[in-house]
């Protein structure tokens, strides 16, 4: 076989995986839309789920995934923002910064069921807080704390010196600059990465199984004082999430209508996901026009 | 007269004015030493985490050896595993993750690699409008979708295909596959990207034609980072829980075959770790599987530290 038969030949090969490739998703996606989109109507989208079947809606399951998601971004933006402007803005090279970044890349590295059990006993066995939101939060937190840091940072980094040093140049402090000069520039890069996370927390189930709990107690949605037990907002309570909730019909086989349920939370799942992807780049070009200015 | 004396007393005054300046911070080194806290408070809440986390998981999983006397080679090589009895063999459990580690990074690495050559090489443009939003969808899907759908689709699929349950470890290498291909494809095509474009240019120079130009430069010049790749679509496969437990069949025992119900350590910890009392052997036993997976990732980070050092002084050679 000569050269050029043989460059022939894998570019067709080439085609053939490729084609595989994205027939693999395209599968997926079908699949998925077509076997669980059907179930969905609004009485499953806003319904309580019965334990017992497994059959029902999943209103509480999808009220917990946000509020579990909401709870998380408000804890974790935080703090990985000032750890993004720490490696960014304050860090020598030296080997103390070496050593906190490889940290965190131990940490993003750690199999999200390691931090999972690592909450379990922190949260649920030593505080005895037990099988909760806040530790369910806190254990998602930190899951997502190392990429969205090493997302900010690199989104700081990426702002021109030139943008620094005018900053300082003008009197203004380190800190000042960081934040009035350089953050708003980076904010485009920055949201995109905040978005995307929270697509990945929402799906997550393995951190949250041993923390927020694979149970989801009836709440009275009339009532939206945290203090109450029975209070959807309550941090204290269980909450079953709707990634948890797919994990849980599929595995105990208790539901007789597993399949139907687990593929319509599977689509709305996806969706979701599908939401926050679109987001992320619609809202990312949105800020990035904004403040560049350019059309 | 007066002019010198008002003129000394202007001086008086300013020396008053460097003086306090020195002296006192200013507005902006308020600011910074603000900001520094702040930031520094941030980065400590982080290292700290990371930690207590390796503090508490391997003072929890060395319980079964301190604690339980236990030895650590007859719980690492022993097949047995029925903690309610006192036997804790952890190899089933090794042996199963290992196994479906390097199947899926096996069957995944060709499709990953023909990808990433078509995105970069092949069509440019197509790859970057058409398949990098496909590979972003592959990584953006929840593992319990990926499980659910290993459970519904490709477990009845090798029921039907080779008999049995349809549990095992190739259906958990099928599953692991489609969900390490996006990873290891976005490294790689980050990697062959990387290759200078002279390269190309250089062996298109010569005569040789675009498989030759691919398979003898460019992958060659991209090593490096395509073994760092796969690396990380292991590291992924290996802590890989509910998916893996969705359909793996979760029986701790050696696997005989691929399409026996086996068990990972993930999938173990998953459907155990709740049924189990804190502190006794049962569970001391679980923790130490899940030191194994926290050594395992280390592993994994270290090896692909060497991978990239090792790279740079080719490079630089």
């Amino acid at each position: 076989m000569n050269a050029k038969r043989k460059d022939l030949l894998a570019t067709i090969i080439i085609d053939v995986i490729v084609a595989t490739v994205v027939g693999i998703l395209a599968f997926l996606l079908a699949y998925i839309l077509i076997s669980g989109l059907p179930h969905v109507s609004w009485l499953f989208l806003t319904g309580s789920a019965d334990s017992f079947s497994g059959a029902g809606g999943i209103g509480i399951q999808l009220f917990n995934s946000f509020y579990l998601l909401i709870l998380t971004m408000l804890i974790s933006i935080p703090i990985s923002l000032g750890a993004g402007i720490y490696l960014a803005e304050y860090a020598k090279d030296n080997w103390r910064t070496r050593l906190i970044r490889s940290a965190i890349e131990v940490l993003s590295s750690l199999p999200s069921v390691v931090v999972g059990l690592f909450g379990f006993l922190l949260f649920v066995v030593k505080f005895k807080i037990g099988f909760s939101v806040i530790s369910g939060a806190i254990a998602l937190t930190f899951f997502n704390l190392p990429l969205l840091t090493r997302n900010i940072e690199e989104s700081l980094s990426a702002v021109s010196r030139s943008q620094r040093e005018a900053g300082l140049s003008l009197g203004l402090s380190k800190w000042k600059t960081e934040i009035g000069i350089i953050l708003p520039v980076a904010l485009p890069g920055i949201v995109t990465g905040i978005v995307l996370s929270a697509g990945r927390v929402f799906g997550e189930a393995a951190v949250l199984i041993y923390t927020a709990g694979q149970s989801a107690p009836v709440t009275n949605f009339s009532d939206w004082n945290p203090m109450d037990a029975a209070s959807p907002l309550n941090p204290f309570r269980p909450a079953e999430t709707l990634a948890v909730h797919i994990w849980k019909v599929n595995t105990e086989g208790l539901a007789t209508n597993a399949a139907q349920l687990s593929a319509a939370a599977s689509a709305v799942l996806i969706i979701a996901v599908l939401l926050f992807n679109l987001f992320a780049r619609v809202l990312g070009n949105y800020l990035y026009r904004r403040v560049t200015a350019s059309k | 007269m007066e002019q010198t004396n008002s003129s000394f007393k202007q001086e008086k005054t300013q020396t008053k004015d460097w003086a306090y300046t020195l002296h006192h911070a200013t507005r902006a080194t308020h600011e910074d030493w603000l900001g520094r806290s702040i930031s520094y408070t941030c980065i400590g809440i982080i290292i700290l985490v990371v930690a207590s986390m390796l503090w508490f998981i391997t003072s929890k999983g060395i319980a079964t050896f301190t604690q339980n006397h236990v030895n650590v080679w007859q719980f690492l090589s022993g097949t047995n595993w029925a903690p309610d009895q006192g036997k804790i063999g952890a190899l089933p459990m090794i042996v199963g993750s290992f196994a479906v580690t390097f199947a899926a990074a096996l069957v995944a690495t060709p499709f990953a690699i023909g990808t990433a050559i078509f995105m970069t090489e092949i069509a440019p443009k197509r790859g970057r409008k058409f398949l990098q939003p496909v590979i972003e969808l592959l990584v953006g899907i929840p593992s319990v979708v990926y499980g659910f759908i290993g459970l519904a689709v490709v477990v009845p699929f090798m029921r039907h295909l080779v008999g049995g349950s349809g549990f095992g470890i190739i259906s958990a290498t099928f599953v692991l596959f489609v969900m390490v291909l996006p990873t290891i494809t976005t490294m790689t095509v980050d990697s062959l990207r990387a290759v200078p474009r002279f390269y190309k240019e250089a062996s298109l120079a010569l005569g040789a034609t675009r498989w030759q130009t691919v398979s003898r430069v460019i992958l060659r010049a991209a090593t490096p980072g395509i073994l760092t790749a796969i690396i990380f679509g292991m590291a992924r496969a290996f802590g890989e829980a509910l998916a893996v437990q969705m359909v793996i069949g979760n029986a701790a025992i050696m696997p005989k075959n691929l399409v026996s119900p086996a068990a990972t350590l993930t999938s173990q910890l998953t459907t155990g770790i709740g049924d189990t009392i804190d502190g006794t052997l049962p569970n001391n036993a679980l923790w130490s599987l899940a030191l194994i997976l926290l050594l395992m990732s280390l592993f994994f980070n270290a090896l692909v530290r060497v991978i990239a050092k090792r790279g740079q002084l080719s490079h630089e050679r």
